[in-house]
């Protein structure tokens, strides 16, 4: 009886010493791995430009219908972005986005791109609609440079086709 | 002689036990069960008629929420069913990228499987933050490769979406080596138990003949000791080339297939090790740069089946020309290893049915669709 009840306790005393492998979550956070699909950013290109173009392809393959595009011309006083338009409303629904990743696979300007962030509670059904200025990225964190497709003006930069950048 | 009258008592849809919401109508004589309707569909999303209003790329993605326990399981099928209609050829690293993920699906499933089962019998959580802590490093290699634990979306038409990230194999390497000590202490904790063996042998018997005709697959059939495995019968993928048994059961009792999943899971091991070892004489890339991801197939159907972790998972496609399927049929295992569950339970103890109902190892998402 004693010999079965310590043979039994063997398996718990010995992983009283082990290292554990849970983490405590709120104080430590578990790194995620450099691929992974979070919140969405919007991205800049080095001069500060928006990389959005407001062509609507993310919108048109989200399987989730999340993403709302309103797109709006471009004025020499008012250059948002290099091209003929840039994206005057961009609105993504995380409560209808199932962070697929196929609006990063279809921007032709690589604005959109799913980072690291993922905790994305909230209060209100209404704050779950992330709007433009809280997708964007600060001015001063942008990278790359516009290619000549693009700030060639008096060239239409649709059909977009998939650019490497 | 006491007079006995039969009682319906209700199970579900709010239960811990029912593995999700899932309700069953219970005729009891005393604690004997003397019938059993299973009453499904309260998860009912309407997923094959979203399936008909998406493109065919839009539904890769929705396919990772039938089964979510099996994400790249259900991609792989879905993936082989549009393949075959559109006429896309796969390469061969490609395939093997396939098979590999889909067999540390097979072994994630199974660790947790049979956790829940264990948790079902009132052992509560050891075993099941044992198989928990196993899963936890291949959905860490599955983040690594595809950005996602669960929903990982990984696979495209004509390969998969990305390479593997360069620390993969050897991380890999790593978690096979440590492995067979998991499934070896897994099994030595309950092949002798007390626990299981009361509560597990000659419950829940599925006798052969029943199997059949009920047309159950995966280890609840191989369970009842009819050695039938899709990659075996008909072998697709590249799983002619590899070398693993199939494990089959005796009696069919939940402890059969409690041991066939304990013995898939080294079965599994045994393949990815020679995954491995023929990986790098694969030809081709992760993906044929030929394959577009907005297919139109031509006019026809199809159907293609793969052997998933709960059973063979088939999907049906039919094509008008367009862009979107015009219909879309998924062949759910857990759905279908669930309709023999009333002919499982007659005759046993109410307390059984919660045992009998997890060794099916059901997911309700794809049960209900």
């Amino acid at each position: 009886m004693i010999g079965q009840l310590l043979k039994g306790l063997r398996t718990t005393f010995g992983y009283i010493f082990t290292q554990p492998v849970t983490v405590q979550y709120p104080e430590v956070k578990r790194p995620v791995r450099e691929r992974f699909r979070g919140r969405h950013e919007l991205k800049r290109f080095a001069d500060g430009k928006e990389r959005c173009i407001g062509c609507s392809l993310c919108a048109a393959a989200c399987p989730a219908d999340a993403i709302l595009v309103v797109p709006a011309e471009n004025t020499p006083d008012h250059q948002v972005s290099y091209g003929e338009r840039y994206a005057a409303t961009y609105e993504i629904n995380m409560l209808r986005c199932i962070f697929c990743g196929y609006c990063e696979d279809a921007c032709p300007t690589n604005a959109i791109v799913l980072e690291h962030q993922y905790e994305l509670s909230f209060y209100d059904r209404r704050d779950s609609i992330y709007t433009k200025e809280m997708l964007l990225v600060p001015e001063d964190q942008g990278h790359g440079d516009a290619p000549p497709i693009l700030t060639q003006l008096e060239r239409r930069p649709s059909p977009p086709a998939q650019i490497d950048l | 002689m006491l007079k006995t009258e039969e009682l319906q008592i209700n199970i579900g849809p709010q239960h811990p036990s029912t593995h999700g919401v899932f309700r069953m109508i219970v005729t009891v004589d005393g604690e004997t069960i003397t019938d059993l309707k299973p009453v499904f569909g309260y998860l009912h999303r309407n997923h094959e008629q979203i399936a008909e209003q998406n493109t065919y790329l839009q539904n890769m993605p929705y396919t990772d929420r039938l089964d979510y326990f099996n994400s790249m399981a259900n991609n792989q099928a879905y993936a082989m069913a549009v393949e075959q209609l559109v006429g896309i050829e796969v390469p061969e690293r490609a395939e093997y990228l396939r098979v590999m993920m889909v067999e540390l699906t097979r072994i994630l499933n199974h660790a947790g499987a049979l956790g829940f089962l264990i948790n079902d019998m009132g052992m509560w959580q050891t075993q099941l933050a044992f198989g928990m802590r196993e899963r936890e490093k291949i959905l860490d290699l599955f983040e690594s490769a595809s950005g996602a634990r669960l929903m990982c979306n990984y696979f495209r038409f004509g390969g998969v979406v990305r390479d593997l990230p360069p620390d993969f194999i050897p991380r890999l390497k790593e978690l096979l080596q440590a492995m067979p000590a998991f499934v070896d202490e897994l099994e030595r904790l309950l092949r002798e138990n007390e626990i299981l063996m009361q509560r597990a042998e000659g419950i829940g018997i599925l006798p052969r003949d029943l199997a059949l005709a009920y047309s159950v697959s995966g280890p609840v059939l191989r369970g009842s000791g009819i050695p039938y495995d899709v990659r075996k019968a008909e072998p697709y993928s590249v799983y002619d080339r590899f070398d693993f048994d199939v494990p089959v059961g005796t009696v069919g009792d939940v402890y059969d297939r409690f041991l066939v999943r304990i013995e898939e899971m080294r079965q599994s091991r045994r393949i990815l090790q020679q995954v491995i070892e023929q990986l790098p004489d694969a030809q081709g890339g992760h993906i044929n740069p030929k394959a577009r991801q907005n297919v139109r197939p031509p006019v026809g159907d199809v159907y293609a089946r793969i052997e998933s972790p709960k059973g063979e998972l088939g999907f049906y496609l039919v094509s008008d020309g367009s862009g979107k399927p015009y219909r879309y049929k998924v062949r759910a295992p857990s759905f279908i290893n669930l309709t023999p569950l009333g002919d499982m339970c007659r005759g046993y103890k109410v307390a059984d049915v919660v045992v009998i109902l997890g060794s099916i190892d059901i997911v309700m998402g794809e049960v209900d669709r």
